[in-house]
């Protein structure tokens, strides 16, 4: 075939399949390594190359109206922290928002795959995937990059949004298979994820308020950085604060730096009050 | 012994020119004016769900007349290249020209070595942003372009309506109202007869919306902007 006629050979509505078909070398997790072992992971010399940073805390929970995803600010190199700044709460599409836990690097750019897949498929089709339909595709993703894993490049996403058709918002884990699980009100994934949990197994409630929903997030958060080292607390002398995003069914919206700010300076007091 | 088939280079691409332009003219006609907001595209469609105006990218618009299937096909191209250029480098730098060129080298071999040229007029438009100018690009069945300014029209009955916006445009403010009222009036006129809203497809590129500029305007929405 003519080069003029390879812009229409392909008939798929998915930008995944697409890169694949026309630049493999650009999907994450179709690397090719060259037959030999990751140099970022050899067993016999652990210490020589640098690992790459790693995002830790991440979590989501359904109030009322929707679903909170929320996350802490730090990338761990090991045991040396790589940034404090960093950004692990993704908008998605208009009605749906991603947080990553595991290798930064690929999990960034599955982020910006996934971006790119469904506004894709919007375009092509003329309407948007449903929430299910999103779901499963990141979940065939995810599969796509078990490759990596066995390198030790791992990503673990939670998916959260809008479902229009349930009019309910919706949280999707996954595991390193690509394998999709529903939960019904919360979860939180990475090296806190498990003290996170905790605290939200304890204060959790259904139809909570936005604002409730969101101090719970943000209290699970601090009360995992407590416990883990991988995650990062409120940063009070340098003003770096969690991020949270809120799904609902009129869109997303970023929470405000001041508003998760505010938050946290009435949480310190009250455990100042405790003692 | 029978004599080999020869035709000159000259009388086939006559040939293929006259066939192409002839499925055009069947077709009806799309408009694309710059108002003061953005790019505002209005086609005569009275389908509400097969779309002659689409979105390509942020600030990339398309519009397809003639053969639906050549069209269309020509379409997904141009998503899947803006798609890939944007997830290879960045956002910005997914361009209407580099987009209008690739339209141009298809349709221009398409034309010269296929037996059959494209039946397909081609209009991609981008609205510029932070003190840039738009840019409307006309690309023709051979693979010719054109660089529009204020105004272009494709489909069958160009001649006739650029005629009457040549007349009628006027790119000082244009408001969107305006806009709109101008190409329904350039439509009815060179179609002579009355075109209820729902018989318009209607898009427009809004400079001061955040990320993707492209939006489609229903019939309820387009009456009241008339109002």
């Amino acid at each position: 075939m003519s080069s003029s006629r390879t812009l229409s050979d392909h008939d798929d509505s998915s930008f995944f399949d697409y890169l694949l078909h026309r630049r493999p070398d650009l999907v994450p997790g179709n690397r090719d390594w060259n037959g030999t072992a990751n140099p970022l992971w050899d067993p016999n010399r652990p210490h020589q190359i640098p690992q790459p940073p790693h995002g830790t805390t991440v979590l989501a929970l359904k109030y009322r109206e929707g679903v909170v995803i929320a996350g802490d600010r730090r990338a761990t190199e090991g045991f040396q922290i790589a940034g404090r700044q960093m950004e692990k709460v993704f908008k998605i599409d208009g009605y749906s928002a991603m947080a990553i836990a595991g290798t930064a690097g690929p999990a960034i750019e599955m982020v910006k795959l996934f971006q790119t897949e469904l506004e894709h498929y919007e375009k092509l089709e003329g309407v948007q995937l449903s929430y299910e339909g999103k779901a499963n595709k990141l979940g065939q993703m995810i599969k796509a990059n078990l490759p990596m894993v066995f390198h030790g490049l791992i990503v673990i996403p939670i998916y959260v949004g809008y479902d229009h058709r349930r009019r309910d918002g919706r949280i999707f884990k996954y595991d390193i298979t690509g394998g999709r699980y529903e939960e019904s009100e919360y979860h939180a994934i990475g090296s806190g994820g498990k003290d996170a949990r905790s605290t939200m197994r304890e204060h959790y409630r259904k139809n909570l308020s936005e604002d409730e929903t969101l101090k719970l997030a943000l209290l699970s958060l601090y009360n995992a950085a407590e416990e883990d080292v991988g995650t990062g607390g409120p940063d009070l002398i340098r003003g770096i604060y969690p991020t949270a995003k809120v799904v609902n069914a009129t869109g997303i919206t970023d929470v405000e730096d001041q508003r998760v700010a505010m938050l946290y300076a009435e949480l310190v007091a009250e455990r100042k009050q405790e003692g | 012994m029978p004599l080999p088939y020869y035709v000159s280079p000259e009388q086939m691409m006559q040939d293929k020119a006259e066939y192409a332009k002839k499925g055009i003219s069947k077709g009806r006609s799309i408009i694309a004016v710059e108002y003061a907001d953005g790019i505002l595209l209005v086609a005569d469609n009275p389908s509400a769900s097969l779309y002659k105006i689409s979105e390509i990218y942020d600030s990339i618009a398309f519009s397809g007349a003639g053969k639906y299937s050549e069209f269309e096909s020509l379409r997904k191209a141009g998503i899947r290249h803006a798609d890939l250029k944007g997830f290879m480098y960045s956002r910005e730098d997914v361009t209407a020209r580099s987009l209008a060129n690739g339209y141009s080298q298809t349709l221009g071999t398409i034309f010269s070595q296929e037996l059959k040229p494209l039946e397909v007029e081609i209009l991609v438009a981008e609205v510029g942003q932070t003190g840039r100018p738009n840019e409307l690009y006309r690309i023709s069945f051979d693979g010719s372009i054109f660089d529009e300014r204020g105004y272009a029209v494709i489909g069958g009955r160009s001649e006739a309506l650029q005629g009457y916006l040549k007349e009628h445009y006027k790119a000082e403010g244009l408001t969107l109202k305006a806009g709109l009222a101008l190409c329904s009036a350039a439509l009815e006129n060179i179609t002579n007869q009355k075109l209820p809203l729902e018989g318009l497809e209607i898009a427009t590129l809004e400079r001061n919306r955040v990320g993707r500029k492209f939006r489609r305007i229903l019939p309820a929405e387009s009456r009241q902007i008339l109002t």
